[in-house]
């Protein structure tokens, strides 16, 4: 199954100037707790996603909101010359067709 | 400790934002013991903190604060506003100040008025380069003389304590410059006595107004109620509703972690923070933690002018130059190189001036970390982006741009007459002044003070 057809949000934000957060937040803790015992969603793939080393990954599994967080460098700082996306909401896209073996 | 309980009213995100007044009257009728609001962020970039200006108008700022300073003087309670003028700098603040006299004049009003500053002296922060007590949090290399000395401002993230020492002094009003968002809501709670793990997670929860309430809306307000071994978090708008779910979700948003936040002077732990729906709206937290620093810093923000900055906006539905694009805009950008060399007669090089095409459709949003990197769609847009020391330069350099990007030869070309759809006459628009991000560094002052000049005033 693709995240898409079972998270009810997956976003992006900027975490301060420097980082990228996002997050991807299920509606119910059986689901969470399901997708969670995947082990699909680990800082790995996220590092393969958006091509950083692992070691740039923070990764949380967040139980209190059926959540996973995982924060990384911005490609780019927001504001500075080449920057496209000052608030950082809309690199959440490669995590939209990450499949998810349910 | 002596109250047992203290209640704290936030109405909105941003001074500025918006918020109901219904939500606020109803919050005042809980007769909260403060009245606060965040006025600024980082969020829309660095050019409020560069140029010294706001990001909201003067008029939505004016509605709110105006509501929000005569509510407060009416119930007598203080009323706290952090980081003035959107990024907190001497100048936003003095904006913001102008305002506020406005209001206090329009009505009559009279009070003790805070005011804290938090804009830094360069020679005190290259003082406190020499004696070793600056470090870079990790994102920008170690902090150097010369950047120092290229910032058009710096600022230091305030934290609770400055906010303390105005409401020790008989302030009704503070108003400061650029502060944590935390410091502004967790000071009154510390002050009293009541727990800083509860009184910072509380700060959270209330510095983004009714985020953490469901349906979130940052532009509403929320009331917290404050005790020993927890606290409670409603919102205001009957329409809304906070869930456990949403308040511990509110962790989440624009954090780094969602378990460990970092404030002047220590770390906000929630990794045994706990969530209880008492009634349909309200839900009571507990279990938050927060863990001093040995070592006590402040967190340094500053913005350097990267340019001036020209850009034009056009777009093109040929599909003979879409499928080579990228191929098209390196030769444009080496054909204005060379009308560069021969207009400037070889002083200005391609390393004096930033040229960028942002192409819309293709990969401008995501850049590298795009992974559809073979979509063919109708049409591209260009955004062509010139930043140069003048803004002469800048105009003149985008002009070429604009020019070569419009008539550039390619194979197999048709569209003899333009290969661009421009947008807009006039197609060249200056932007102004530009800056960047230079600072995300920690200094450790000698307390909590010394970074920030308070004035108390008689009004």
């Amino acid at each position: 199954m693709k995240l898409k057809d079972i998270a009810k949000v997956i976003r992006s934000k900027n975490a301060g100037p420097f980082y990228v957060t996002l997050d991807v937040m299920f509606s119910d803790a059986k689901t969470y707790q399901k997708v969670k015992a995947t082990g699909a969603l680990n800082a790995d793939l996220i590092a393969g996603l958006y091509n950083v080393e692992p070691g740039q990954v923070r990764f949380f599994e967040y139980d209190p909101a059926y959540s996973f967080k995982a924060t990384i460098p911005r490609r780019i700082v927001s504001g500075d010359f080449g920057d496209t996306d000052s608030y950082g909401a809309q690199q959440h896209a490669p995590l939209l067709d990450v499949d998810i073996p349910l | 400790m002596s109250k047992q309980e203290i209640k704290i009213l936030s109405a909105t995100g941003i001074v500025g934002y918006g918020f109901s007044e219904d939500s606020l009257r109803r919050g005042m009728e809980r007769k909260p013991d403060v009245l606060a609001s965040d006025a600024g962020s980082t969020d829309p970039g660095p050019f409020y903190l560069g140029s010294g200006t706001a990001f909201v108008s003067r008029e939505a700022c004016k509605r709110d604060a105006s509501l929000l300073i005569k509510a407060a003087r009416s119930a007598g309670i203080p009323l706290i506003i952090g980081t003035a003028g959107g990024a907190g700098g001497d100048a936003n603040l003095q904006w913001f100040l102008d305002i506020v006299m406005e209001i206090v004049r329009e009505n009559d009003l009279h009070m003790k008025l805070a005011v804290i500053h938090s804009e830094q002296d360069k020679s005190y922060v290259h003082g406190k380069l020499k004696d070793g007590k600056i470090k870079s949090m990790g994102a920008l290399p170690e902090l150097t003389d010369e950047e120092i000395d290229a910032a058009e401002h710096i600022v230091g993230l305030m934290g609770a304590e400055p906010f303390i020492a105005a409401l020790d002094q008989g302030a009704d009003i503070v108003i400061t410059g650029r502060s944590s968002d935390t410091s502004i809501f967790a000071s009154m709670p510390i002050r009293e006595g009541f727990d800083p793990g509860l009184a910072w997670h509380a700060a959270k929860l209330l510095e983004c107004g009714a985020m953490s309430a469901e349906p979130a809306n940052a532009g509403d307000c929320i009331l917290v109620t404050m005790r020993p071994d927890h606290f409670l978090v409603e919102p205001l708008n009957p329409a809304q509703r906070h869930t456990t779910v949403s308040t511990a979700a509110h962790a989440l948003y624009e954090n780094a972690s969602p378990y460990h936040l970092y404030e002047a002077g220590g770390m906000l732990d929630l990794s045994h923070a706990e969530y209880e729906q008492v009634d349909e709206r309200t839900v009571r937290v507990s279990g938050s933690k927060f863990i001093p620093d040995a070592t006590y810093r402040i967190k340094l923000e500053a913005a350097s002018k990267m340019g001036y900055r020209t850009i034009s906006i056009m777009g093109t539905r040929d599909p003979i130059l879409i499928d080579q694009i990228d191929d098209y805009l390196a030769n444009v950008r080496n054909t204005i190189q060379m009308r560069v060399d021969d207009a400037f007669k070889g002083q200005v090089k391609q390393s004096d001036y930033r040229l960028g095409f942002h192409v819309y459709g293709k990969n401008a949003i995501m850049g590298e970390w795009d992974p559809n990197k073979d979509t063919t769609p109708n049409e591209l847009g260009i955004v062509i982006d010139v930043v140069a020391p003048t803004p002469e330069l800048s105009q003149v350099i985008l002009a070429f741009s604009r020019t070569f990007t419009l008539h550039h030869d390619f194979p197999g070309r048709k569209c003899i007459a333009g290969n661009m759809a421009v947008a807009f006459s006039p197609s060249d628009i200056p932007m102004g002044p530009v800056y960047r991000f230079s600072m995300e560094h920690l200094v450790e002052p000698n307390n909590p003070y010394e970074m920030f000049r308070a004035e108390v005033l008689d009004i």
